[in-house]
């Protein structure tokens, strides 16, 4: 019995290191940038073959959906969507999806772009890097498990952080 | 073993007064400690042949007092010594902090995981200059470095000019220095900032003022567009591939700044942060996967077709 139950936890343990899993050096093939997944049309020749269930292997990485979050600002998505809160774009920390909250639906969404304003980014992002920035997205509205997701973002915050008030430049000092 | 004796990366090669006030130290701290370290090394030599002749402990008062006696100069010289160490540091500390701030010139130098970028101000926007992984000095002159951070702390270490100072996000540190020896020197990040810290270092060019000036005009002017059929296929892969969502050629429509501006990468010596000599075969591998000279750098593979990365390559060439 003991022996069970640690043989168990230690299976649950090796379970669990999925959080902490970093892919750190991606394959070339990974950084292909490929097309949209999500069929446009119910209308299909024949028989229609069976959409695939797409499985987002980021969402179960706190290191990946991180470096979705780097990329959302180095990307500029921010510059529309002003860090999840919505500008030009819509709000992305909400629970209102035009084109739905799927991880293959926002994954065509940056890669097909959306017909009011939002651009095409097909061929300019690496895929392994459109599904961190897929699972940052969803992590902004709760859709991945809390234990995985980064906390919100500095921008997003109401006081401004202590440490980014003080200058030290010399200009300042002379200053009454 | 050849960087240990090396000059282009060495606080006792100094370049500059800064580097040679903290030189001057750095010897007294030498020399007085190794005059010390031999002295105690001969004590206790001399200790252990005492000893080892000697069949009991002398415990006459004669001898405990002596004893007493050589402890307290003992303490007492050491405690002289070390004051006068401190002062002998701080007399350097004011030496190579300057009292005012006369300069000819500013550049912002900004720290990025695991690279540098170097921006001369200037009052017209148009006449900034941006480049990454080099900083040109001009002889003689005083300059202020105006030291950022984009992402996590970093440290500006360029040995023969000057002592470490860090790269605080969101806080301007300031790097008041003057280099009088003409020469290339490396600079080395000194603040552990991630995977690719050791490999995060750029080149100093220390020239005489024409040459710094002529470098800095052409600096200025954007990109040529390219002649050949070949280089133009090149700039066409650069324009519609990943390439834009990160670097910026200034004269085209790149204008992303989440990597190094390559506007002018053919008149650089180094790439990827000074670890590379910037030849051709470099830049082909560089580009084709960066992974495998620099693992887990923020640059991701790029799988071209052969020819679209010759040409790629081709018109980067063009861009002195
Ligand atoms: C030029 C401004 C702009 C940029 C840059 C931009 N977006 Fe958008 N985005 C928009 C607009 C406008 C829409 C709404 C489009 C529509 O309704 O057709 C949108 C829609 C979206 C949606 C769909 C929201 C929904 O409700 O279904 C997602 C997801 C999204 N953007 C993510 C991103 C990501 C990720 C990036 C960066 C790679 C990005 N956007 C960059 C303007 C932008
Ligand atoms: C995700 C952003 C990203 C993309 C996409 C990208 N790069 Fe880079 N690139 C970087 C970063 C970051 C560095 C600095 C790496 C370092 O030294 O640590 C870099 C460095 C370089 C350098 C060396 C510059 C120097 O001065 O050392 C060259 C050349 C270069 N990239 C060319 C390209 C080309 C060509 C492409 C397109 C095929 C490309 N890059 C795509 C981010 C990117
Ligand atoms: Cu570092």
């Amino acid at each position: 019995m003991r022996n069970a139950l640690l043989l168990a936890s230690c299976l649950l343990a090796a379970a669990a290191c999925r959080r902490e899993q970093r892919e750190i050096v991606h394959s070339p093939a990974a950084s292909h940038a490929s097309g949209g997944i999500v069929r446009l049309s119910e209308l299909q020749p024949g028989q229609p073959t069976p959409e695939v269930e797409v499985r987002n292997a980021s969402e179960e990485k706190a290191y990946d959906i991180n470096e979705g979050k780097r990329l959302f600002a180095a990307y500029n998505c921010s510059g529309c969507h002003s860090h999840g809160g919505g500008g030009i774009g819509p709000a992305l920390m909400d629970n209102y999806w035009v084109y739905g909250s799927h991880p293959e639906n926002i994954h065509d969404t940056i890669v097909e772009g959306r017909p009011n304003g939002m651009p095409s980014f097909g061929g300019k992002i690496p895929d392994y890097q459109i599904w961190e920035i897929v699972a940052y997205v969803r992590s902004l509205s709760g859709l991945v498990n809390p234990t995985v997701a980064p906390s919100r973002d500095d921008h997003m915050q109401v006081k401004v952080a202590e440490q980014s008030k003080k200058e030290e430049s010399t200009e300042e000092k002379k200053k009454p | 073993m050849r960087l240990l004796f090396a000059t282009f990366q060495s606080p006792l090669h100094p370049a500059g007064p800064y580097a040679r006030a903290i030189e001057r130290l750095w010897w007294v701290f030498f020399a007085i400690t190794a005059v010390i370290y031999v002295l105690m090394l001969i004590g206790f030599a001399l200790a252990v042949r005492k000893g080892a002749r000697r069949k009991q402990a002398d415990l006459s008062d004669e001898a405990t007092r002596s004893g007493a006696r050589f402890i307290t100069i003992a303490l007492s010289a050491t405690t002289v010594i070390l004051i006068g160490l401190l002062f002998t540091s701080i007399a350097t500390g004011r030496d190579i902090s300057p009292v005012d701030d006369k300069v000819t010139r500013e550049i912002k130098i900004t720290g990025h995981q695991w690279w540098w970028e170097v921006q001369y101000a200037e009052a017209r926007p148009d006449m900034i200059v941006e480049t990454a992984n080099e900083l040109h000095l001009p002889v003689g002159e005083r300059v202020k470095l105006i030291l950022d951070s984009d992402d996590v702390i970093h440290s500006l270490w360029i040995p023969n000019l000057h002592g470490k100072r860090d790269l605080i996000p969101g806080y301007d540190g300031v790097l008041t220095l003057t280099a009088d020896k003409t020469g290339t020197y490396r600079a080395q990040c000194a603040e552990f900032c991630g995977l690719q810290h050791a490999k995060m270092a750029f080149l100093v060019i220390v020239e005489p003022k024409a040459d710094f000036e002529r470098w800095l005009t052409a600096q200025r002017l954007p990109a040529p567009f390219p002649k050949t059929a070949d280089q133009q296929h090149g700039q066409q892969v650069f324009l519609t591939s990943t390439c834009v969502m990160c670097h910026a050629i200034k004269g085209t429509s790149a204008g992303a700044r989440t990597g190094p501006d390559l506007t002018h990468l053919a008149s650089r010596r180094t790439l990827g942060a000074g670890i590379l000599p910037n030849t051709l075969g470099n830049l082909h591998g560089w580009i084709a996967n960066a992974q495998t000279i620099k693992p887990g750098v923020l640059m991701p593979p790029n799988p071209l077709e052969p020819n679209d990365l010759h040409a790629l390559v081709a018109y980067l060439e063009t861009l002195q």
